[in-house]
């Protein structure tokens, strides 16, 4: 029985290790903020990061997985507050909302590596994310508010710093 | 005109016949339209048997949670129906909470007496219900504070209703909404006479109608915890995969082999649809203990199939059987029938004809589609996000063979409708593969089954032929609208419309938007149903349905006539929106709305470089007597190779009454980016039978990097709301086209728009 390393805990699923991941969370572990779009990696609805890389969940095998890190949108920010999710809701982003925990997996590992991005380093990144209800100029507005925010505070934060 | 929309002003729908109740039960107090005439004496004569048709209610804890008998897709009608709710009840927004019904009918919507949601139909049909419903809570409740604050009830004029509080300024005694239900004195009956008699707030009023409050379901959508129809989970659940067949219709199931499938752990069976609601033909579900293992098994069944009558059918010859159809004098029944063409023609000092196409598209909502059954006892229990909880649970009773009274639709919020959720095909496997293996099954469709069994918006040819006199002006045009016809497949004649020349009734879900607010004295629109694409390609609402291509061919010639007889094409619309007749009023606003959007974008005020060019259309979506007033600027790049770039779509809108502006915008900007993808990206193609197109590399939506700029602009006159979901959809593909004509002299007349064709076009 695999044993996989989520949002912090160790949890083992009672599934084969050819299971693609996206299966297992959403049925085993019942954490079903992860989406199912298309189950080719075309759409990016299922993405969650694996030691900190934005990757597909449903092209991404039990076996891939081992030892690893994984991260889903319910373990992002313990309570739902990543500057990404206060800024989703700060430009209203979603509508249907079906897409957006891929959406935001996706733009965490981005500012993970650049805390600033330009708008085409951002559409660059995003491009695989399908919405199909087009809420994308909002979807950039949010990342570059969260940028923005993560900024802030990291400066903040070295402001206070003693040294 | 078709029954449904007949009578959409709120006075003269059935809702005026029924009570409204405010009484106190178990959990708080609940607050709604009576369920059937005379239930008001029902109540005063036996409380606890009674079970008001519950819009809301308000818990003893001061939460104030509203029913909403709305899909809701994005379009966040939920919040939207508790905002225009919380308006007239004068509760605070942090309070509101929404709740997403069942298909019980007490939830059905006022106006149309179903539950159905499309035709950005809600928020004008259900405006004046849920304001009056607001208002009878909130009388309720002031009376009762009265009472309970000790006070003669003519003193509950001098109350004051505010942010969830009942204040009395002079003696400053004040209760919270929660005190009041606490007290138990809230209960009040109002006759169909008295809700009628409540005075509404004016404009001038509004603390909450025109404020753009945080949207209730969006915190939920950004932290994983919305739950959506395939995140349902029933205990001892089992999973099932749908194969379907090479052919989009008409296949049946030979034999399957089942020996490799049973090789797959945890499969459990492969069930072959015995489907009598034709909406399926020639589905197995293979059902297993997980979807991954379903999704195994499925693809281990080896299933020989009868291709069927529509076997070798294509979208070439679904084209060619569309002209043949309109080339006949006798085909298809009117829509309009003003004046005689036929003689205007003769007597016009020019005719302009065209042929305008639109190709098969898919609406490929982000959730695939799914449904989960359990039988229970003798009900059947669907979960499933549905737009059409009335129909799709009537399909479900068929499925299992059972009267619909015994099914029960639970909604969940949906991963995107666009009219795909109208329909009811994921009942079907789930029903019947619960049926076979005794136990709750959710269906869960592949991206490739939801792609290749789309009820897509059919493939369309549109024959216009249009007539000016020596002055240059439009005296005559003929408007064919050939199509299969998505709406006649429900087999509700409600929903169909009579034609003018008694010839039966039409699908006018395919030639709504030919019934323009344009001026032509002699206008007639013949509606022809493709009777091989009906069969071979059932089709279906797709958001914005029949405007999505009327007015590509309708905006399109317009701008082709003004080209023939040497006007500016926006003054030559603004001429025939003379408001004369019939079209008074609308044309009006539809040219004002134009001059706006010409405004905004600086429409002939500066020179633009070389291969650039503007394009403008307007339109009157959805249907004449819900219509709502769009225009379009496109401003395009067109380079030599016929590559089109678009640079920025402005778009001006009238809705009248704007409950919330931000939600306007995003609604008005994504309808605008699905025009721009209809026109430019998506393309279905239809070979033996088959949609060739199966997921997201060959069918193609609009992506981040394809986005130009888009600007809004928002018209509030002060009329009533109109719907605001669909119409900047339609509007986007014409003034595209108009825009490549005028960057490079190129009329394309086919959706979606190639670089091919745009080179095909140019001139040498």
């Amino acid at each position: 029985m695999p044993t996989l390393t989520i949002n912090g805990r160790s949890l083992s699923v009672d599934a084969a290790n050819d299971t693609p991941l996206l299966w297992a969370i959403r049925e085993q572990l019942q954490m079903t903020g992860t989406k199912f779009g298309c189950g080719a990696g075309l759409c990016g609805a299922c993405t969650v990061h694996v030691n900190g890389e934005a990757v597909r969940s449903c092209q991404t095998m039990l076996s891939d997985v081992a030892g690893k890190k994984i991260t889903t949108i319910e373990g992002l920010a313990p309570k739902g507050d990543h500057p990404l999710q206060k800024a989703w809701i700060a430009e209203q982003v979603p509508q249907c909302g079906y897409c957006q925990s891929g959406q935001i997996m996706q733009a965490a590992s981005l500012l993970a590596k650049n805390p600033n991005p330009t708008k085409d380093e951002v559409v660059a990144h995003m491009d695989g994310n399908l919405c199909r209800c087009m809420t994308y100029s909002r979807i950039q507005k949010a990342i570059m508010r969260a940028a923005t925010e993560m900024r802030t505070a990291s400066a903040s934060g070295n402001e206070r710093s003693p040294t | 005109m078709n029954k449904h929309v007949n009578n959409i002003t709120p006075e003269t729908a059935d809702l005026s016949r029924r009570s409204f109740l405010v009484g106190t039960a178990a959990s708080g107090l609940v607050l709604g339209y009576a369920g059937v005439p005379g239930i008001g004496e029902a109540l005063a004569a036996a409380p606890a048997n009674f079970e008001p048709s519950v819009w809301y209610a308000i818990s003893p804890d001061g939460l104030v949670t509203v029913t909403c008998g709305k899909a809701d897709m994005g379009q966040h009608i939920a919040s939207t129906m508790a905002q225009i709710v919380c308006e007239e009840l004068g509760a605070k927004w942090s309070d509101m909470r929404v709740n997403l019904a069942s298909n019980d009918p007490k939830f059905n919507d006022p106006v149309l007496g179903a539950q159905i949601t499309g035709g950005s139909w809600s928020t004008m049909m259900n405006f004046d219900a849920m304001s009056r419903a607001g208002a009878a809570g909130r009388i309720a409740l002031t009376e009762a504070a009265a009472a309970a604050m000790g006070l003669p009830p003519y003193f509950k004029d001098q109350l004051v209703v505010r942010d969830s509080m009942v204040t009395h300024p002079k003696s400053k005694k004040q209760m919270s909404f929660g005190d009041i239900v606490k007290s138990g004195k809230a209960t009040k009956t109002f006759t169909p006479d008295e809700l009628k008699a409540i005075k509404l707030k004016t404009p001038d009023q509004y603390t909450m109608i025109g404020v753009s409050v945080p949207q209730l379901d969006i915190p939920s959508k950004t932290n994983g915890t919305a739950k959506y129809g395939i995140d349902v989970m029933l205990p001892g659940m089992a999973y099932g995969a749908i194969v379907t067949p090479p052919v989009r219709f008409g296949a049946t199931v030979k034999s399957v082999d089942d020996a490799e499938a049973k090789k797959v752990p945890g499969f459990i069976k492969a069930v072959i649809l015995d489907d009598k609601t034709q909406t399926t033909s020639g589905w197995v579900v293979a059902v297993a203990g997980t979807y991954a293992n379903a999704r195994k098994a499925a693809q281990a069944l080896k299933i020989a199939y009868d291709g069927g009558p529509n076997a070798k059918v294509s979208s070439q010859s679904l084209l060619d059987e569309a002209k043949r159809l309109q080339k006949l004098e006798d085909s298809g029944q009117f829509f309009v029938k003003d004046g005689d063409p036929s003689a205007a023609f003769g007597a016009a000092a020019k005719v302009v004809e065209a042929e305008y196409t639109t190709s098969i598209n898919i609406h490929a909502p982000m959730e695939p589609m799914n449904a989960t059954a359990e039988f229970k006892g003798d009900i059947l229990h669907i979960y499933s996000g549905n737009q059409f909880a009335t129909r799709s649970g009537a399909i479900a009773a068929g499925a299992a063979g059972i009267d619909p009274k015994f099914v029960v639709m639970h909604q969940l919020w949906l991963g995107g409708g666009f009219g795909r959720r109208l329909d009811a095909d994921m009942m079907v496997p789930a029903v019947q593969a619960a049926k076979a293996v005794g136990k709750p099954v959710k269906v869960i469709y592949s991206r490739e089954n939801d792609m290749t069994m789309d009820f897509s918006r059919p493939l369309t040819y549109q024959k216009v032929k249009a007539g000016v006199d020596g002055d240059g002006k439009l005296t005559a045009l003929s408007h064919d609208v050939v199509s299969a016809w998505p709406t006649q497949r429900w087999g509700i004649p409600d929903f169909l419309t009579p034609s003018v020349d008694k010839k039966g009734p039409l699908d006018s879900f395919t030639v709504n938007g030919a019934d323009f607010f344009y001026t032509v004295p002699n206008h007639h629109v013949r509606a022809i149903k493709n009777e091989l694409a009906h069969n071979a390609t059932p089709s279906g609402q797709l958001r914005s349905v029949a405007p999505g291509w009327t007015f590509w061919a309708i905006e399109s010639m317009i701008d082709e006539i003004a080209v023939a007889t040497g006007k500016d094409p926006a003054q030559f619309r603004i001429a025939l929106l003379d408001g004369k007749g019939k079209n008074d009023g609308g044309a009006q606003r539809l040219r004002n709305t134009l001059l706006a959007a010409m405004g905004l974008s600086g429409y002939g005020t500066r020179q633009l470089p070389k291969g650039e060019g503007m394009g403008v259309a307007c339109v009157s979506s959805q249907e004449r007597a819900t219509a709502s007033w769009t225009a379009c600027v496109a401003h395009v790049a067109v380079a030599p190779s016929g590559e089109v770039t678009v640079k920025k779509l402005t778009v001006a809108t009238d809705v009248g009454t704007q409950v919330h502006p931000d939600n306007i915008r995003a609604q008005v900007e994504g309808a605008a980016l699905w025009g721009l993808s209809l026109a430019m990206y998506e393309k279905a193609t239809l070979k033996d039978g088959g949609i060739e197109q199966t997921n997201f590399d060959s069918y193609t939506p609009l992506r981040m990097s394809q986005m130009p700029e888009v600007a809004v602009a928002v018209i509030a006159n002060g009329e009533k709301a109109t719907g605001v979901g669909e119409p900047a959809v339609t509007v986007v593909a014409p003034a595209i086209g108009n825009a490549i004509f005028n960057a490079s002299g190129a009329r394309v007349r086919a959706l979606p728009i190639t670089a091919e064709a745009v080179k095909g076009a140019m001139k040498a």
